[in-house]
């Protein structure tokens, strides 16, 4: 049984329709990636698998559980990082994680954390004074510190250096390779290529491709998954 | 150590590094009482104010300076600001409901104000002899209602702002009328007589807490008033209140 499974998915604001009969499933220990532009109904679709939006229709399991019947019971089994989502400035990065940690019931030990996400040196550091690179590996920290089972990561390179991007790269590997589930959403095409098993590509509120990077790169004939996302976005129009 | 108790002790870790508001709201309302004090005739019997001295009148509008500002200024500043960083949204996907961080920050709003209040009772007893308030429980009564409804307001401006500094705009509509009908910006005794009838009901209650002070007892009717203010107040920031 897959990890997530979304079937048919529909969610309009007001007259806006931002996700338009999206279907998709994700099994457990891959990387999968949600690919588009800006306003393509990535978030919306993530929001709706977290329980924070109730979709128009649609089914949608994760974990086995209704997001939005089941949202606490899922909370403790899925960390997540949001996209420009902060933390108070004078929050110092383990007293943030150690917090965090309090919120569930099987939680990961801070100091291997921080050890993992190479924050150690920062421990004592405020939020609010971190490097942007720095400040992703905390929010990956906190997506991480409830032991889930499934890390839905939005955005998660957005304004990050090249260096810093890799690094991140790099952290996510480490989480899959313990065996947890990922969630990608990015609009990065040599992110995606880089990490993700398989990809959907968002167009308007569609999938309008769904596969490995390579199979992607096949069906558009194209040498890479950027033109190949401009080749199957544009067919789409 | 349980959730609620480790967000508070965060959040009140937060509150003393950004120590403006903390120091203001235990230490201003009594600095203005000791200026207030220290102008020639506020410590002499008034016979326009009844053969009551100024300076007596004056506690309780120096306790509305304290509750506004924390209530209009601080609360809402510190709810509009955790929305606008995403910190709401980010504690939505947690297991803990993130209203656990509006409760800590009510919890140590209403400390600071209880310590700016018991510090400016202190001081006004020590350097003028205004005495303590006659009927102690009562007053305790007025001051949480007219806290509850002063936070509430806050709160709603919270709910209804979608950023700080419209949250700031939001409150200062209230904190204007507040303060005047409080009697801050001019002696209440000095007010136009309908001004003065309509600051009786006004949150947080400057008459009432005067009349539990002198010991001339509280028209329940203001208190009925005042909780009706916290009622609404409290049910309309619920309503209004958006995580995002």
């Amino acid at each position: 049984m897959p990890l997530i499974e979304v079937t048919d998915l529909r969610k309009s604001y007001g007259s806006r329709v931002a996700v338009d009969g999206v279907s998709f499933t994700v099994e457990r220990g891959e990387i999968f990636g949600i690919l588009g532009t800006n306003g393509a109904g990535k978030t919306t679709t993530v929001e709706c698998l977290q329980g924070l939006r109730q979709a128009d229709s649609g089914e949608i399991s994760v974990l086995g559980l209704d997001p939005a019947a089941d949202r606490t019971a899922l909370t403790r089994r899925v960390g997540v990082q949001l996209q420009e989502s902060q933390l108070p400035a004078k929050l110092r990065v383990r007293e943030a994680l150690e917090l965090f940690a309090s919120f569930y019931p099987d939680p990961a030990d801070v100091d291997v954390l921080l050890d993992r996400l190479d924050l150690r040196d920062h421990s004592r550091a405020y939020f609010g004074k971190l490097s942007g690179g720095q400040k992703q590996r905390v929010s990956i920290a906190l997506a991480l510190v409830g032991n889930p089972e499934l890390a839905i990561l939005d955005e998660l390179t957005t304004g990050l250096d090249p260096h810093a991007r890799r690094e991140t790269w790099r952290l996510v590997e480490g989480v899959r390779a313990t065996g947890v589930t990922v969630l990608l959403v990015t609009h990065f095409m040599d992110e995606a290529e880089r990490l993700c098993d398989r990809v959907a590509i968002f167009d308007a509120g569609r999938v309008v491709a769904t596969g490995t990077p390579a199979e992607l790169r096949a069906t558009a004939g194209e040498s890479t998954l950027d033109d190949a996302f401009v080749t199957l976005t544009r067919s789409a129009l | 150590m349980n959730t609620f108790a480790k967000i508070t002790a965060t959040e009140t870790k937060l509150f003393l590094r950004t120590p403006f508001m903390g120091i203001a709201g235990i230490l201003l309302p009594a600095a203005v009482l000791l200026a207030v004090g220290a102008i020639p005739g506020m410590t002499e019997p008034s016979p326009a104010a009844g053969g009551y001295r100024f300076i007596d009148a004056w506690v309780p509008s120096v306790i509305v300076i304290s509750l506004a500002m924390l209530a209009l200024q601080s609360i809402p500043g510190a709810v509009a600001t955790y929305r606008e960083q995403g910190v709401l949204r980010r504690l939505a996907t947690t297991p803990v409901h993130p209203v656990n961080l509006l409760g800590a920050q009510l919890l140590i709003h209403v400390v600071v104000a209880l310590a700016g209040i018991g510090l400016t009772l202190g001081v006004a007893n020590v350097a003028y002899d205004v005495p303590m308030p006659k009927h102690p429980l009562l007053f305790l009564l007025t001051l949480l209602l007219g806290m509850v409804s002063m936070f509430a307001f806050g709160l709603l401006a919270a709910a209804i702002a979608r950023t700080a500094k419209a949250a700031g705009g939001f409150a200062l509509i209230a904190f204007l009328p507040t303060m005047f009908f409080g009697g801050v910006y001019l002696p209440r005794a000095l007010l136009p007589e309908v001004l003065q009838r309509i600051g009786d009901y006004i949150p947080p209650g400057t008459q009432p807490l005067q009349d539990a002070w002198v010991g001339t007892g509280v028209q329940p009717l203001q208190l009925v008033v005042l909780a009706g203010f916290a009622v609404i107040g409290t049910a309309l920031a619920a309503r209004f209140f958006r995580w995002e």
